[in-house]
């Protein structure tokens, strides 16, 4: 494994009870995920694509095993520890945007913020610069449904970068865009990775997606398997 | 942005619902309000009452009569320290339909022991011992129909009749009186009740009650006590009880109004509290998700409940704030046609205390079950509900 990953799980096991099943997601999962790096994470349904992101951002927790960011072990964190760390250290873009109806793009990126310590100019200023980052400085004051879908994934990205997190996990962000579209907003997390050093972690059942990753990883029955195997 | 918009935002993000919720909570405080102050109104006379005054009333009922010469025999107990006693007179002026309150009273005594409740002008309280016809006019009676001292004006009883038929009074006005305190209301007349006793055609020499105070309060107990038996197994047995408690009784004639106003209010509030409270736990389980993301940018549980209380209690406020105002307004309209029947209604700063600690607690227990519900919600279940 390497020494500076950002991201690493050491002997994560995750399982959900159904009725009278255990059914198991992951058992014993190792990854290390570098500063900087660009990871598409590819798998069928019900691979545990979106239970591994629940899990590295401290939104579910793991039966067994180490969750390790920025080298903080966040399977040890209290509700509340979480919620901070989320706050400060990790930036969510959701398949369906999950913006504020009832707040214009600038008041939807400002909302992270209130968690700061930040006054009201510098909040100002920072909604303003990630607006500017997904080139909708004009769209401050629209409302989502005032927006395109892509306008809308690009705010949920200023939204997710406004309080400078080092890690981006996104879950599907292209699922419910147009193949235009899709490459936009594809290239922006590009240039989030690249220009601005983020590290992302991207779910999504696209290939065409994945290939804006720097590498991709294949998920299938709770494992990283290679891609040769999986079509196998 | 702050929490507080935040908070103003979700609650107008559907707006009708939200004005519905406002108008049904301001009907119940426009509700609250007027009934509070009638209710207030109504036993004004208790919280004015001294503590050092007992009324001595006919045992068989407060309206019949009690000879006037238990006004003497009174002052000789030990314990008594001041006698007075006053006759309702019926009074209308001009029209039955004007209805005022009038009584026929000694004025030396009456006025000494409410002198801390009146203030009248020594040279027109002089006028008034010394003229027989004279009256004392409360200065909101006085206003009401432009009276001032000197005027001669002619006073009817729903009761009494003179001995030559008529039953019409005439008086002069020999001064106005003023309240010491401003919850004291001044919308009646006094005048002799020597000229009233003389000219009348029956009921001579009866009296309505009589108002005493002992030297001290500690001593009212045994000072009724010792005028009841002295009056015990005679033709006219008395009742004597505190002013508080004559006053309590007085008002109970017309019902247990403190009972109906809080039947009424718990009425309108439980709706309210139903139908508020459903709509806030439909409204916040609509955002399910919203908040699951809210949560997952960092917001901890315990802000999350802040933010949906603050919510019904903003929602309390903006309906219960304008239900009081109008209250305010409804008891301003009323009290000039009530005021011969519940003089003094208004809304009080002690209304207005209860109101908002009324709209607080209503925004906090609507509020309550949806915030719990938020700040537990977990939030992969919440991204997970579409």
């Amino acid at each position: 494994m390497a020494d500076d990953a950002l991201v690493r799980l050491s002997g994560l096991s995750k399982r959900f009870v159904k009725g009278q099943e255990t059914i198991t997601i992951f058992d014993r999962l190792d990854l290390a995920i570098p500063a900087g790096d660009f990871v598409a994470v590819m798998g069928p349904s019900g691979s545990g694509k979106t239970t591994l992101l629940n899990l590295l951002g401290g939104i579910d927790r793991a039966d067994e095993g180490e969750i390790q960011i920025a080298g903080q072990r966040i399977d040890q964190l209290a509700e509340s520890e979480l919620a901070r760390f989320r706050a400060a250290h990790v930036g969510f873009i959701f398949q369906f945007y999950n913006l504020m109806p009832m707040l214009t793009a600038a008041q939807n990126v400002e909302l992270p913020l209130l968690l700061t310590k930040l006054g009201r100019q510098q909040r100002k200023s920072h909604v303003a610069t990630a607006l500017e980052v997904v080139n909708l400085g004009d769209r401050a004051k629209h409302y989502p449904r005032e927006m395109s879908g892509g306008q809308q994934q690009r705010v949920a990205i200023a939204r997710a970068i406004v309080s400078d997190p080092q890690l981006l996990l996104c879950d599907e962000p292209t699922g419910d865009l147009d193949r235009a579209t899709a490459d936009e907003i594809l290239a922006t997390l590009q240039t989030l990775n690249r220009e601005l050093g983020k590290t992302i972690v991207m779910v999504t059942h696209d290939p065409a997606a994945a290939k804006f990753a720097r590498r991709t990883l294949h998920l299938d029955k709770g494992r990283f398997v290679d891609a040769a195997d999986l079509a196998a | 942005m702050n929490d507080f918009l935040l908070i103003f935002k979700n609650l107008f993000r559907k707006k009708l619902r939200a004005i519905l919720m406002i108008v049904s909570i301001l009907i119940a405080f426009a509700i609250f309000g007027v009934l509070a102050g009638f209710e207030r109104a109504f036993n004004a006379g208790q919280d004015l009452a001294a503590a050092d005054r007992l009324v001595t009333v006919n045992k068989i009922n407060f309206t019949q009569p009690l000879p006037i010469a238990y006004y003497n025999r009174i002052q000789s107990i030990e314990g008594v320290a001041d006698v007075t006693h006053a006759n309702w007179f019926g009074g209308y002026y001009q029209d039955p339909k004007n209805f005022t309150v009038v009584l026929a009273i000694e004025p030396a005594s009456y006025l000494k022991i409410f002198a801390s409740e009146f203030e009248v002008a020594p040279d027109q309280a002089d006028a008034f011992v010394r003229e027989r016809t004279g009256a004392l006019v409360g200065e909101t009676l006085a206003a009401k129909w432009g009276w001032k001292v000197g005027d001669r004006i002619p006073i009817a009883s729903s009761i009494f009749s003179q001995k030559n038929g008529s039953s019409t009074w005439d008086f002069t006005i020999t001064g106005i009186l003023k309240a010491a305190k401003p919850q004291i209301d001044t919308n009646f007349m006094l005048f002799q009740y020597a000229y009233f006793d003389e000219t009348r055609s029956f009921g001579k020499d009866t009296i309505g009650w009589l108002i005493l105070r002992t030297t001290s309060a500690a001593l009212n107990d045994q000072v009724a006590d010792r005028i009841d038996q002295m009056f015990a197994n005679s033709s006219y047995e008395t009742a004597t009880d505190t002013e508080k408690a004559f006053n309590k009784a007085f008002v109970a004639q017309l019902g247990n109004i403190a009972l109906i106003v809080l039947l009424v209010v718990g009425a309108a509030f439980v709706t309210i509290l139903m139908i508020v409270g459903n709509t806030m736990v439909m409204s916040v389980r609509e955002r399910t998700r919203e908040i699951g993301v809210m949560k997952t940018l960092g917001f901890p549980g315990g802000r999350i409940l802040r933010l949906v209380l603050g919510e019904s209690i903003l929602l309390a406020l903006l309906g219960g704030l304008p239900g009081l105002g109008i209250a305010w307004l409804i008891a301003m309209a009323m009290r000039e046609s009530l005021a011969n029947f519940v003089p003094g209604i208004a809304i009080t700063p002690e209304i207005a205390g209860a109101a908002l600690l009324l709209m607080l607690a209503l925004g906090l227990i609507t509020g309550l079950v949806p915030a719990l519900n938020a700040m537990r919600l977990k939030i992969a279940d919440a991204l997970g509900r579409s």
